[in-house]
């Protein structure tokens, strides 16, 4: 056995010739990893720098975390912040578990419709949860006696809400973990004549475990790091997002800011590296040869699962009706007459119908450049020759905005664009500030996205296109490009829903000019405008909605004229 | 397929283009000045029209935000400042930033003209007032009704516990109402007893806003029954159609001025001397006074509808000083002490 | 093939490490002009790793190649002059057949209308003249390998480089595939390289087969050669089937395995070594066991069929020999065995004729 043996002993070692292609790759590759390196690392890096600093700069130590650690206030805010967290991560498992089963393991009717329904709140900011909830259980709320007295200020409201907001992140990965069910296990159990239970207690449960895990750890991120519902419907109820929130945006105290989103950053990094664990022996576990499983009829459970869901939908109607019914009448709840009055965003404080088309012009630009970019990304990762360790950085960066919540990352850009000294200053207040952090929070599921697209290419069509003297641009053009366009479609579609909806990380970055309507919507909440607030963030559902008709439009009429080769 | 390639190249270099045009649009005009105010959104743009009508060449640019928040990022910004100049914002916020250094003394066109109340002491002036703004209590009558709440007569009636869980109230950390009230308070009770009446009052509150209308805009819509805010406000939201008595408890209420200032190095100065003029002269005033009864030049006010009577007897004799010097003092206090906690004791 | 062939492509002294793995260990090989060469060998021997490097597409890491008189050792891959074909075809999906095939040739820009004469000419040599428009996913796996040659060959390159091209094929059709390439070949006469793991494919198309192990060759030659003559007891198990008997030599001409002794040719081994003989199922020689028989071969010893599997053409005896022999195997003619009357328990006579003995030193 010589193959593990020492190296023979010429030294001699040979060097390719960097061709035209390695240098346009390779330059690609530098050029991406110095964007993320702007974008997301030495953010970071003077976000850690500087919590070490007092406020004129001078570096004191953990003086910073000292001071905040004596504060009372943490600890509840800590607890706060863990208990809604983990309580809105279980009963979202369960329903979403419940509901995905019904929706790909059943005959139950319905089922695109109750997909479709369920997959709303992705069309809307997180905060129309928590404005829907106050009129419905608010102290002038429809349904106020359903609390036996208890307050929606607080934390019933913000996991009712927080619940309603993250169903369908976490319906959608356990719609995959079911999905992928092997047939020939379920046909062995029958075979062994196991009980209907006990075949979903060992073979359903454990085939979805590792969905389940990484569903609860990515509910519990969203939750912990979300401070749109804590802020609207959380009353006294403080919790560490809205905390970091009153720090910087309440008392422009950066360091501080600085500290707790530092805090913050330790549950959501422990999630993220969780996740990953979880992911990776996931990927094990998948088998090419399974064969995928068709469900049987099976009236009395079909049944019961339809009322279910039936149930669930309705909640998620309600909420939205609600808010859009909110949304036209004058005065809640002396003057139930209609208006649109609500609509005349340019009479509010939160920058007007101007915000509106701000966001708008926000979703297009992550759409198209953000996409783009990432696409790129992920090609140069998966298809650049030779350099290893560049492509692994680049990767690790892609990887890293996951890991961010989009407060830390919006506060981290505060100080970093906000730099007198910096260079890139100018983009402070712009909108391209806001599309760079906004394609930054959500580079990471994008890159994955195209990351997965890309190693569906058989790998040797570069090594082909190189016999065939072919530049790598053209095969990019050609072949790559054209065979992953509706990942890249899917890319785009994620990024303009995301950039509508979110609140995150660009209520630190607007100014008067680049006003977004997600943040319009807090900002009229805060001043107490709550039904224009319902109304702009209806003005979010109802774009998005069409968006996504647009989108899917798109894909189809695509699909007919660019995919045939598809069809068998 | 290669034609939608170049269709799908074609739109993106459109949007490229677009985009660029829209990143170098907004520095593109020399006269424009970024101006930084705390002024109620809808009034702004009556603002900037008005002003407009005489100095078309000088385009204003809003960054609005509550008065605390303003401060803060104005304070956040002093080495990198980005506004050219304050127009609406609390005289104790800028107190505060001319004890920093930041502000710009001027005097505006006209100054004499103004009541001396309304007006930095020191010559040139660092900063002229324009109106002023004074607490209130908004109670809901309806709902005040449904739980049998006797309408407050007096700050001390609020720490009453038959309004445990129906009081709200701004947080002063964000809030500029927020902070007059405390400072008011600490004023009239003294250190001790301002401390200790806000200690029994946060018994009753039921959470804090973030901004200074939202407690009165709440009141409104009988989410609370009583909302500490001020009067303007109640004003506005009673003509709205509200069910708001407006009430000034009888200790006195604690008041602001909102004010004009210049920041120093501006690179714009001549513009913002310009709005300086503008913005003491008497039609400025006249516009002032639609949303406040009290404006600094004298003769103008006119009554405001729904504005409750007697608010100028009302007033403290606001000790502007004490407020500035001891803001940070104040508002540390005031989070070590209630910010902290979820749960009333 | 000849002495006379002109040297196309060599190889000197190549390694290849990945990190501490040697894949390709200092190894030396020339390919002559316009012959179809074979790397064999197990998975992980190193050939496809030597393929791609002369590709260019995993440079080695240290060692020439010359191609045609040329050093192209630092060449970048798309400056050297090859076609290759994948096992995974690696037709681009979303192209027809015609526009892969033309792929590399619209990049030399050539006329229209002779890049259409070249695919058709190409589509009409592997049989497929009226499939341009369809798409690659429309196509059978033996089809779509036929696209890929075509694809490969379309812009003449002067070496043709096969990454086990029938691998991912079912038996029929590679069988079918297996000859038309060689036609191919012979009738384009462009050198080409066949990596495969198959030595039924290796033995049937190869003009030389090129075993490797470890990362080094262990033989080349014609596969008559390879076959008849393992230069290793690795390539004598590697191709076809072989039987081994372990024992050591006794005297010039004899070895002992057990308690018998065997004639064979021992060429200058010395006496005491220990030694491997082999011999192939097809070269054992059964007869009916009479105990008077014995003289009629000194290599001929009695044994006992344990099983027999029936292969269609031929039967194979599974037969435990005397001791020290092991378990050996045997190939007989279906005729044969029904003459003999092989069952089970039965016991024969086996010859080992010495022409078909083949001896290995033990490496002490």
């Amino acid at each position: 056995m010589s193959s593990v043996a020492t190296l023979p002993a010429s030294t001699a070692s040979v060097r390719i010739r960097i061709s035209k292609d390695d240098i346009l790759l390779r330059t690609g590759l530098v050029l991406l990893i110095g964007l993320l390196l702007l974008a997301v690392v030495f953010p970071l890096y003077t976000l850690l720098s500087k919590s070490f600093e007092d406020r004129d700069g001078e570096f004191v130590g953990l003086q910073n975390f000292r001071e905040y650690f004596e504060t009372p206030a943490l600890f509840t805010s800590i607890t706060n912040s863990l208990g809604v967290a983990i309580s809105v991560a279980l009963i979202v498992l369960v329903l979403a578990f419940v509901y995905a089963y019904a929706l790909t393991r059943t005959k139950m009717p319905f089922r695109g419709l109750f997909r479709g329904i369920a997959l709303i709140p992705i069309l809307a900011p997180s905060l129309l949860a928590a404005i829907s909830l106050i009129y419905w259980f608010g102290n002038q709320g429809v349904l106020k006696s359903w609390l036996f007295g208890a307050s929606i200020y607080g934390p019933i409201g913000v996991i009712m809400a927080s619940c309603f907001w993250v169903f369908p992140h976490a319906l959608m990965i356990l719609i995959t973990a079911l999905s992928t069910a092997d047939a020939r296990l379920y046909e062995a159990a029958e075979a062994l004549r196991t009980p209907k239970w006990r075949v979903f207690w060992t073979v359903t449960l454990p085939g979805a475990k590792y969905g389940i895990l990484s569903t609860g750890f990515i509910v519990f991120t969203l939750v912990i790091t979300d401070f749109g519902v804590p802020k609207v419907i959380g009353g006294r109820f403080n919790v560490l997002a809205t905390d970091v929130y009153k720090q910087v945006v309440g008392q422009q105290n950066f360091e501080m800011g600085a500290v707790v989103s530092l805090v913050l950053l330790l549950p959501a990094l422990v999630a993220f590296i969780a996740d990953r664990w979880v992911q990776r022996k996931q990927v094990a576990m998948l088998s090419a040869r399974a064969v995928p499983f068709q469900p049987k009829s099976d009236p009395l459970r079909d049944r019961l699962l339809f009322v279910f869901c039936s149930i669930i939908a309705f909640i998620f109607i309600a909420m939205l009706a609600m808010a859009a019914y909110a949304s036209f009448v004058t005065f809640w709840p002396y003057n139930l007459s209609l208006t649109l009055n609500n609509y005349d965003f340019d009479l509010m404080d939160g920058g007007g119908w101007e915000a509106y088309y701000n966001s708008i012009r926000l979703a297009i630009y992550c759409a198209v450049f953000g996409s783009g970019l990432i696409f790129l990304g992920s090609y140069l990762v998966e298809k650049a020759r030779g350099v290893t360790w560049l492509r692994t950085i680049l990767h690790l960066g892609a990887m890293l905005p996951l890991a961010v919540p989009g407060l830390v990352l919006g506060i981290a850009y505060i100080f970093f664009f906000n730099h007198p000294d910096n260079p890139l200053g100018f983009l402070y207040g712009t909108m391209g500030i806001l599309v760079i952090c906004t394609i930054v929070h959500f580079y990471t599921v994008s890159h994955l996205t195209c990351l997965t697209a890309l190693k569906q290419l058989d790998p040797e069509f570069e090594a082909v296109s190189l016999s065939l003297k072919t530049p790598v641009w053209r095969t990019f053009r050609k072949v790559s490009l054209p065979v992953c366009l509706p990942s890249l479609l899917d890319v785009a579609s994620y990024l303009f829903l995301n950039a509508m909806t979110t609140v995150s990380a660009v209520v630190f970055l607007y100014s008067p000019e680049t006003m977004l309507a997600s943040v319009a919507v807090l900002n009229m909440d805060d001043a107490g405008d709550i039904a224009p607030a319902a109304a702009m963030a209806l003005m979010i559902v109802y774009t998005s909605a069409i968006f996504r008709m647009f989108h899917s439009l798109l894909v189809r009429t695509l699909n007919r004229r660019t995919q045939v080769w598809r069809q068998k | 397929m290669k034609k939608f390639i170049n269709n799908i190249s074609q739109l993106s270099r459109g949007i490229l283009g677009l985009a660029v045009g829209l990143m170098l649009a907004i520095p593109a005009s020399a006269e424009t000045l970024t101006v930084y105010t705390a002024v109620e959104a809808e009034d702004l743009k009556r603002y900037a029209a008005a002003f407009n009508e005489d100095h078309p060449d000088i385009k204003i640019r809003w960054v609005r935000d509550s008065t605390g928040i303003v401060t803060a990022k104005l304070l956040a910004e002093k080495n990198n400042p980005r506004a050219d100049i304050i127009w609406g914002l609390a005289a104790t916020s800028l107190m505060l930033l001319q004890s920093e250094g930041m502000l710009q003394p001027y005097a505006p066109k006209g100054l004499g003209k103004l009541d001396s109340k309304f007006r930095d002491s020191a010559n040139p002036p660092s900063w002229t007032g324009m109106d002023a703004w004074i607490a209130a209590v908004c109670v809901n009558t309806v709902e005040a009704k449904r739980y049998n709440l006797p309408t407050p007569t007096s700050w001390m009636d609020l720490t009453d516990p038959v309004y445990k869980g129906h009081l709200v109230m701004p947080n002063p950390n964000s809030s500029g109402t927020g902070f007059l009230d405390v400072s008011s308070w600490l004023q009239i009770f003294g250190e001790r007893g301002g401390w200790q009446f806000m200690d029994n009052l946060h018994k009753n509150i039921a959470w804090y806003t973030h901004s200074g209308s939202k407690p009165c805009k709440q009141a409104a819509r009988g989410e609370t029954p009583i909302g500490i805010s001020f009067a303007f406000r109640g004003a506005k939201s009673k003509a709205a159609g509200a069910p708001l008595e407006i009430v000034l408890p009888k200790e006195g209420v604690g008041w602001d001025m909102e004010a004009t200032a210049i920041m120093k190095g501006t690179k714009k100065l001549s513009a913002a001397q310009t709005l300086a003029d503008w913005s003491i002269t008497k039609k400025a005033n006249i516009l002032y006074n639609k949303g406040y009864a009290v404006v600094a030049y004298p003769g103008v006010a006119k009554p405001v509808k729904y504005f409750p009577a007697g608010i100028q007897e009302a007033m403290i004799d606001n000790d502007f000083e004490f407020a500035a010097v001891n803001r940070r003092r104040i508002l540390k206090e005031w989070q070590k002490r209630y910010d902290a906690k979820s749960e009333a004791k | 093939m000849s002495e006379s062939k002109q040297t196309y492509l060599s190889i000197e002294n190549l390694t290849k490490h990945f990190g501490e793995f040697v894949a390709v260990r200092e190894l030396s090989l020339e390919i002559y002009d316009g012959e179809f060469i074979c790397f064999l060998g197990p998975s992980g021997c190193g050939k496809t790793t030597l393929l791609r490097a002369i590709a260019g597409l995993d440079p080695q890491s240290s060692g020439s190649i010359t191609q045609a008189g040329k050093n192209i050792s630092n060449l970048p891959p798309a400056e050297r002059d090859f076609g290759i074909v994948f096992q995974s075809y690696a037709l681009f999906p979303n192209l027809t057949v015609f526009q892969n095939i033309a792929y590399g040739l619209e990049n030399q820009r050539l006329p229209k209308a002779e890049i259409r004469k070249r695919v058709t000419d190409l589509l009409e040599l592997v049989g497929m003249p009226e499939q341009t428009a369809k798409y690659p996913a429309q196509l059978s796996g033996g089809e779509q390998q036929r696209v890929a040659l075509s694809r490969a060959l379309a812009t003449s390159p002067g070496l043709l480089l096969l990454d086990e091209p029938l691998s991912a094929l079912d038996a029929r059709v590679r069988a079918a595939l297996r000859q038309e390439i060689r036609a191919l070949h012979d009738r384009l006469g462009v050198t080409t390289i066949l990596v495969t793991h198959d030595q039924e494919e290796a033995l049937s198309m190869a003009d030389r087969i090129v075993v490797m192990n470890h990362g080094r060759i262990e033989q080349v030659g014609t596969p008559e050669e390879i076959y008849s003559t393992p230069a290793s007891p690795f390539v004598a198990d590697f191709i076809g089937v072989m039987n081994f008997m372990y024992g050591e030599i006794s005297s010039s001409g004899t070895v002992r395995i057990g308690n018998n002794s065997i004639e064979c040719e021992t060429v200058n081994i010395p006496e005491g070594r220990k030694v491997r003989l082999t011999v192939r199922p097809e070269d054992i020689l059964c007869r009916a066991d009479s105990a008077s028989d014995q003289s009629v071969s000194a290599n001929s010893f009695s044994v006992k069929v344990e099983s027999l599997e029936f292969l269609g053409s031929f039967c194979r005896l599974i037969l435990s020999g005397p001791e020290g022999f092991g378990k050996l195997k045997a190939d007989l003619s279906t005729q044969q065995v029904h003459d003999l009357k092989v069952i089970p328990d039965v016991t024969l006579t086996a010859e080992f004729p010495s022409r078909n003995l083949r001896i290995f030193p033990e490496s002490s």
